[in-house]
């Protein structure tokens, strides 16, 4: 099993980079998968990314694509529930990227 | 529609609750230890008989042949094979296949 | 896909075991998650041991696995909003339809038999 140190603490990936433990997920860890990425987290990403954990917490799944794009719209207003804002912030595919550094897993049904 | 039932009627409720569902002109087709449900002479033979005034009844003879109850099927069963399970699969719209 | 003018099949994912015991329920949740991905005409049905699944109160603490109940809520967001549930098999075990965790339409076992009757493709767990 891969692992990534963070703050001097090492933590389980899978083979894609996702979270083993859900539970250990802590900001710092979101800050190391970004940086990895280039990517440098602003208050927008964490709008997502606290989205995405608070979804997760309900819901015990990670949210396809197209329902996380009509979640964030119902919730953040429709300038940020579309799919263009979303790549912007996360090129990598926002329910990938996303949930990544949310610790969360790999959504069902994205293949 | 086609249904098919796997399971022993002494075991579960499969077939009862598939009968509940199977519309008139239906086909139910008995397989694996559904089989079991073929027989004249168990606590279930009543239900099959009357079943078979609305839907057509058919087990699967390698199954039955493999458990050896071949000689004790009830009357109005048709026994199929492989391929007859297949004519059955093309010749009905849609198959449920009962767990 | 139905943007590419694919054709829309009706299908509907029977359920009839209860949670936790064997993988069928777990296993049909995930494969109806897919499912929502491809924009077909997507039912469930609940009968028998299976509407053990929606009740509410499950706790797995004790037992190291997931509890998936809270998923079935997420379903109305996947735009899967035909969730059938047969009052027999609810009113074996002594269920009513406020001991759900969703909203569910409550059928006969005659109006389940249309329901099915009319499907492209039906899938049992």
């Amino acid at each position: 099993m891969a692992t990534i140190d963070v703050n001097g603490k090492s933590f389980e990936v899978d083979e894609e980079g996702y979270l083993i433990n859900l539970g250990e997920w802590n900001e710092a860890i979101a800050e190391r998968f970004a940086g990895d990425d280039n990517t440098q987290l602003t208050p927008n990403h964490w709008e997502v990314i606290t989205f995405l954990r608070e979804y997760y917490n309900d819901y015990q799944i990670a949210p396809a694509v197209r329902v996380l794009t009509k979640a964030i719209g119902k919730k953040l207003g429709p300038e940020k529930g579309n799919s263009k804002y979303l790549y912007e912030l996360f090129p990598y595919g926002p329910a990938k990227q996303a949930c990544r550094y949310a610790g969360l897993p790999k959504p069902t049904g994205c293949i | 529609m086609l249904h098919t039932v796997n399971k022993s009627p002494f075991e579960r409720n499969t077939l009862k609750t598939c009968l509940a569902h199977a519309k008139p002109g239906s086909a139910v087709l008995l397989i694996e230890d559904g089989v079991y449900a073929a027989l004249s002479g168990t606590a279930h033979s009543d239900m099959v008989t009357q079943a078979m005034a609305q839907v057509s009844v058919y087990a699967l003879g390698p199954d039955l042949d493999a458990r050896g109850v071949a000689n004790r099927v009830l009357n109005g069963i048709k026994v199929v094979d492989y391929a007859g399970f297949v004519d059955l699969a093309i010749e009905h719209p849609a198959t449920q296949s009962w767990l | 896909m139905s943007d590419a003018g694919g054709v829309v099949k009706k299908f509907m994912f029977v359920n009839r075991k209860a949670p936790y015991g064997t993988v069928y329920a777990l296993e049909s949740l995930e494969v109806v998650l897919i499912s929502a991905a491809f924009d077909q005409d997507v039912s469930l049905a609940f009968l028998d041991d299976g509407v053990y699944e929606l009740t509410k109160g499950q706790s797995t603490k004790g037992l190291e696995m997931k509890n998936f109940s809270p998923t079935y809520r997420a379903l109305e967001g996947y735009d899967i909003e035909k969730l059938y549930v047969a009052r027999e098999s609810l009113e074996e075990r002594g269920l009513s339809e406020d001991d759900l965790l969703v909203d569910v339409q409550v059928v006969s076992c005659a109006e389940m038999a249309d329901l099915m009757a009319e499907q492209d493709v039906v899938l049992s767990f």
